[in-house]
């Protein structure tokens, strides 16, 4: 598996910079990371060279310093997560952080206190960062603004989530040396993937070629001005593509009212069409990675013997999420003092 | 204020009002002139100088100012009965007033819903005692809004309802909706209907198109409307019923209801100033403000019914005032609550149409005034020998910024806070009685028409 970092990327490891206490980044411009779309290029490249950094503090958490030492960090996730909520987790704890997880069910929410409240009594505790996962578009958004403290958007609604698209572009330049001019396809169900339009926001920004993949009923309006092209065919879409992201087709953020429930009327259809199997990737580029957020449906979207095959960086995307947390949350809470009192 | 039993009342010195613009849509009147008012109702009118004028009579001199009809806002929500934290028909009917409104229609979805001839005899009673300006119910079309039994049109009409409307839902069956239309047409009773197909609608919470995708919002297609629209459309040809499509938002429904309208005389259609001076792009980062039903569409939607209006496609202009509490709205775009107030900012946002050469200001003022007494078939929105002294006098070239510590009523939800408008409601008459005077009208004028 080549670890090689991308020319964009500094040399310098984590650790000689947490030791040296030199910064050779520049400060992170933002309070919040609560979307890729309100970052420039110069933001998303500052992260990911800070996510380079901090690989080889992942890997060796304990010779490694404690730069979050004594900051709390609130985990609040109001949508069931297990992977994303424990990769924010070891990233806190490998930094030092002390971490609260909550679980709050978001049916209870809408019955009783609303969110605002939530963020209100939070506030109130005092924390450093509150890591948020809620099923509403723009929740962790209205959330930030009633807090004092920094706030990371760990997934809202079929908005952002933003840090995947981050591992997501690290893990590309880990294996591609570079992101732009490459062809990245994106498949599935767009229409209701946060993840989507996080790379399509990221992936732009940084000149790759997009490609979005799916039957129309998953392509959101106006889709075709978020990206390079459109297919409804995989066999078209996948042609020489260097990456294919596939996305997990998203049963629990369909309509509960009947409208889209079963916008593909089985998954066997689902699968022979649009699952990403030998035959459709034998029309992407040789060298093609396959990516997936996770969890993954195996048989559905992807066929476990690609999932699991050798183009397959899906555990090299998880590893990659604990970096990049770490660097987002060290971006966030080891801002520069400011001068003025 | 004093409350008094009788809206009208008897004994006040008769009011001459000279020297100003008098605008009346219905007789296509645009004059400098005076009026008179004697015993709550409009006793004479006149070109130049005064009319005859009686001895006692208190003058005001309107210094050019636009003397218009009171407007006629086909669609209110309050919280009264069930909810008056958020508004009740005083404080609305106060809201209304500083607009220029003096006869509103509310909707029946209320808690109890206004289904029942004595629950229109509660908002009718209630009415005339506490609001200072005429509300005139609505009913239920169906039962609860179950939409399973209709309500009983004829009970209703007789308590004092004036047409019949399902509020914020939409029926669903076209065969319960043949009925009603059907039924309503042998009462004469207007229907007020929103056309909106709740299964394409789905779980959509603004206009589908490339901003609810950014925003990763579900969007409401343009088809949730046409669809059921054209349904409306057929039934109401088929039964003859006055029909008039509540609330349109879309480009196509304008084009629909210019063919349905050509067949069809009876029917109608409103659109609200939301939809006529906003689009999707004001919904901005998720302002739940914005969030309303039908949903901002694209600015092309938006300027298509604006030539509905100037090509008279389009009858009506109505505020939707719907009052709803910060705790509906400060919430996830999706989970909050739908509307916005309007009734304080209805003529001077519409009079954004005028300044943008969009439509003639007689026109404008038809479509909240004679057009909706006319559908409605009341006593109202006219300026004639006999008629109501209902009516209000306008500063057009007045400049002010809508601002929320101003809002009379209960609720702050509007979606014109910060917004720059030129032209103002100066004083306002319901029944030859001033229930609104400006902070900033002439000396005079603040003198004779103080409440």
């Amino acid at each position: 598996m080549p670890a090689t970092t991308s020319p964009a990327a500094t040399s310098s490891s984590g650790s000689d910079r947490s030791q040296t206490g030199a910064p050779p980044f520049p400060p992170f411009a933002h309070k919040h990371l609560l979307s890729i779309s309100q970052l420039n290029q110069h933001d998303i490249i500052n992260l990911l060279q800070r996510s380079d950094a901090m690989i080889a503090h992942a890997r060796q958490p304990n010779d490694a310093p404690a730069p979050l030492a004594g900051k709390t960090q609130i985990n609040l996730f109001f949508e069931n997560s297990t992977r994303t909520r424990a990769s924010f987790e070891i990233a806190g704890q490998r930094l030092g952080a002390n971490i609260v997880n909550m679980q709050v069910a978001s049916s209870s929410i809408s019955k009783g206190e609303t969110l605002i409240d939530t963020a209100a009594t939070l506030n109130a505790m005092g924390p450093d960062v509150i890591v948020v996962r809620h099923d509403c578009a723009g929740a962790v958004e209205l959330l930030s603004q009633k807090v004092g403290c920094a706030v990371i958007n760990a997934g809202d609604g079929a908005h952002e989530h933003p840090t995947q698209a981050l591992l997501d572009a690290l893990t590309i330049q880990h294996h591609k040396q570079r992101l732009n001019g490459l062809t990245v396809a994106i498949c599935g169900d767009v229409a209701n993937s946060r993840v989507a339009r996080s790379n399509l926001a990221l992936l732009g920004a940084m000149n790759v070629r997009t490609r979005v993949i799916a039957p129309r009923p998953l392509l959101p309006p106006g889709i075709e001005q978020l990206c390079s092209e459109t297919y409804t065919c995989m066999h078209e879409g996948l042609a020489e593509a260097d990456v294919v992201m596939m996305l997990r087709l998203q049963h629990e953020r369909t309509d509960k009212t009947g409208a889209g429930l079963n916008v593909t009327p089985s998954s066997r259809e689902y699968y022979r069409f649009f699952g990403l199997d030998e035959q459709k990737l034998s029309r992407a580029h040789p060298d093609v990675l396959v990516m997936h957020p996770g969890p993954m449906n195996r048989g559905v979207e992807i066929d476990p013997a690609v999932a699991d095959g050798p183009r397959s960086v899906i555990t090299y995307q998880v590893e990659m999420g604990v970096a990049v947390r770490m660097a987002v949350l060290d971006a966030l809470l080891n801002q520069p003092k400011t001068s003025r009192p | 204020m004093k409350k008094s039993a009788a809206p009208h009342p008897h004994g006040a010195p008769p009011l001459l009002i000279t020297n100003a613009r008098i605008l009346d849509p219905a007789s296509g009147t645009d004059m400098t002139g005076s009026l008179l008012i004697e015993e709550g109702t409009i006793a004479d009118l006149a070109e130049g100088a005064a009319p005859g004028m009686p001895a006692d009579a208190l003058c005001i001199d309107a210094a050019g100012m636009l003397l218009s009809p009171g407007l006629v806002d086909t669609r209110v929500f309050t919280g009264e009965p069930g909810h008056e934290y958020r508004e009740t028909l005083a404080s609305a009917a106060r809201a209304a007033a500083s607009g220029g409104i003096t006869t509103f229609v509310v909707m029946p979805d209320t808690s109890p819903v206004i289904d029942d001839a004595a629950l229109v005899n509660f908002i009718v009673q209630r009415a005339a005692t506490d609001a200072c300006v005429n509300i005139l119910p609505s009913a239920a079309i169906s039962r609860a809004l179950r939409a399973e039994q209709i309500s009983e049109f004829g009970l209703l009409k007789e308590a004092g309802a004036v047409c019949l409307s399902e509020g914020r839902r939409a029926i669903q069956s076209s065969a319960l909706l043949k009925q009603a239309f059907t039924y309503a047409a042998s009462f004469s009773m207007p229907v007020f209907h929103t056309p909106d197909d709740e299964g394409l609608r789905g779980s959509g919470v603004m206009h589908a198109a490339l901003f609810a995708t950014t925003l990763g919002l579900k969007g409401i297609p343009a088809v949730a409307e046409t669809i059921p629209l054209a349904r409306d459309l057929q039934l109401a040809e088929l039964t003859g019923v006055t029909y008039h499509a509540a609330q349109l938002s879309c480009a196509r429904s304008v084009d629909m209801l210019a063919q349905a309208k050509s067949e069809a005389p009876a029917i109608s259609a409103g659109v609200s100033i939301n939809n006529l001076t906003l689009n999707e792009l004001d919904v901005g980062q998720y302002r739940t403000f914005f969030k309303l039903s039908p949903p901002l569409r694209a600015e092309a939607d938006r300027l298509a019914l604006i030539e509905g209006l100037a090509s008279g496609i389009i009858d009506t202009i109505h505020s939707d005032h719907d009052p709803q509490d910060a705790e509906g709205k400060r919430r996830p775009f999706a989970e909050a609550a739908s509307g916005a107030i309007g009734l304080e900012t209805l003529f001077a946002a519409a009079l954004r149409l005028v300044h943008a050469g969009q439509i003639g200001l007689s026109d404008l003022l038809a479509k909240m005034t004679a057009n909706p007494a006319r559908i409605l078939d009341i006593q109202a929105g006219r300026l004639a020998r006999g008629a109501p002294a209902d009516f209000f006098l306008a500063d057009l070239d007045y400049p002010w910024v809508a601002l929320e510590r101003d809002i009379l009523s209960r609720s702050r939800n509007t979606t014109f806070e910060g917004a720059r408008f030129t032209g103002k409601v100066m004083a306002t008459w319901v029944g030859g009685k001033p229930v609104f005077i400006h902070a900033d009208a002439p000396a005079p004028l603040q003198e004779a028409a103080r409440p």
